[in-house]
């Protein structure tokens, strides 16, 4: 059963829609035991790290969703629930993250002085996404796809070997999507971009993820 | 393409409920049933609408907010992002709205009334779900008064201060409403667009009059808006989403294709 991660910060109404309408049975949940028997998980979020991360903590979803990564269970992380895929956050002060993928949660880079393509923070609106070569998942986009952001920060993933894709903010190349083993996050909100989300929650749905 | 290109200005369907239905008046007042929020939200999503407003006309007037399940309904199979607003009261409004389907959401009254409620909404949501609607009235050369309840009730607020105070408190975007261009079809009124673009560094969205949509690509080109919401040209059909895309296209700036159907 694909498990839908419901720790009281979702929007989970959208991507329960988006699932049903791709066929897929799901599962909100918020019960350790039943994250751990899951055949995928979904982890979606809106809200501040710190927030998040409470958030499981209260439902003891953390040590589950650590042991389902590490035995490979197929994961995907959206919007906040990438950022907490990371080592840590520094929104509202710096906190722990899953730590699933070594790296920070930043802030966006403001825009610099008489940039022409100054891109405002909050970073809303439909990109293109530069995707790495053989990234899982992300490389379903081809280039005329865009998908939705609304953040004001990113995943700054340390090893450019975990980052999936960027774009360009105000002069920086931004990592908004990351991987690592069958741990997949992205910043982006696919339930919300149109026909180009769907197709990369299929793809995330039938990709079998090398152990 | 690349991300490099200057990203496209978003497109945004505003829905102004009132029960069951989408309403639509001038100058905010002298409301016409125009469709259900439904069937209406599902073809402009079709047509390759970037993002949709549902604003609840009455939430602030009879204090109540009952628009949550007009969104739910609305919300089946559109995959775009929501904003919803009127009647946003206190942050479990806010979770309410998320809980069901709304990305972000507009609050005019109470963050007036309160403007400390914006600094909680953004601590609790992130500012990234928090939009500041501004119902804007000129008085004067380069002066606006904030008014609220559509346009109903003065507050003697000045439209340039309130947008700096809201970015300062956590607000994520400003919706900036012309009270005084809106549902005419005259065009919108740029001054007030480019001053408070020049005021805030959040994005903008411009909304009132827009008849034409030459008036769209103007709004876009000169005053610099992040988005433009357009209600009348939608609704009664006088710019179809994909000709409001033709005419971004033809001056040049980047639009959202639409996508083969999954």
């Amino acid at each position: 059963m694909i498990v839908v991660v419901d720790y009281g910060r979702g929007n989970l109404f959208s991507l329960g829609q988006a699932l049903r309408h791709l066929g897929a049975e799901y599962k909100v949940s918020s019960d350790p035991a039943e994250v751990l028997a899951a055949k995928r998980i979904v982890l979606p979020g809106v809200g501040a790290f710190g927030d998040a991360m409470r958030g499981l903590a209260e439902r003891g979803l953390i040590a589950a969703l650590k042991r389902v990564a590490a035995k490979g269970t197929p994961f995907l992380g959206i919007c906040v629930g990438c950022q907490v895929l990371l080592s840590a956050g520094e929104e509202f002060g710096r906190h722990d993250g899953l730590g699933l993928i070594a790296g920070t949660v930043a802030r966006l880079p403001a825009p610099r002085a008489g940039d022409p393509a100054a891109i405002r923070i909050p970073n809303v609106g439909w990109r293109h996404l530069d995707v790495r070569p053989l990234a899982p998942v992300l490389s379903v986009l081809n280039g005329t796809d865009l998908v939705y952001f609304v953040h004001s920060y990113a995943p700054m993933a340390a090893d450019p070997a975990n980052v999936a894709a960027t774009i360009r903010v105000n002069g920086a190349d931004i990592p908004v999507a990351v991987h690592r083993g069958s741990v997949v996050g992205v910043q982006f909100h696919p339930e919300k971009s149109g026909v180009a989300g769907l197709k990369l929650l299929r793809r995330f749905l039938e990709t079998e993820f090398a152990r | 393409m690349s991300s490099h290109a200057t990203p496209p200005p978003r497109l945004i369907a505003r829905l102004d409920i009132k029960g069951p239905n989408v309403i639509k008046g001038i100058h905010l007042e002298g409301l016409r049933i125009v469709g259900q929020p439904g069937p209406m939200a599902r073809r402009y999503y079709e047509e390759g609408i970037d993002e949709i407003v549902y604003m609840d006309t009455v939430a602030s007037l009879y204090g109540r907010n009952n628009i949550l399940p007009v969104v739910e309904e609305a919300a089946r199979d559109i995959f775009v992002a929501l904003t919803v607003g009127g009647g946003i009261r206190s942050v479990a409004d806010i979770v309410a709205a998320l809980r069901s389907g709304a990305d972000k959401v507009a609050m005019n009254t109470a963050a007036i009334a309160r403007p400390e409620f914006i600094g909680e909404a953004a601590k609790a949501l992130g500012s990234q779900c928090i939009v500041i609607s501004i119902e804007a009235k000129r008085r004067g050369e380069g002066r606006w008064e904030a008014l609220t309840d559509n346009g109903r009730e003065r507050t003697g607020v000045d439209v340039l201060e309130w947008v700096r105070k809201a970015e300062d408190l956590g607000a994520g975007e400003i919706m900036i409403t012309s009270v005084d261009q809106e549902g005419t079809r005259r065009g919108f009124d740029h001054a007030l667009f480019q001053a408070v673009r020049r005021r805030v560094s959040i994005p903008v969205i411009g909304c009132g009059g827009a008849g034409t949509a030459a008036h769209v690509v103007d709004a876009i080109e000169r005053d610099g808006l992040d988005a433009i919401a357009c209600a009348s040209l939608l609704h009664y059909g006088h710019a179809p989403v994909p000709q409001l895309k033709a005419a971004l296209a033809a001056a040049g700036i980047a639009v959202r294709p639409l996508a083969e159907a999954a």
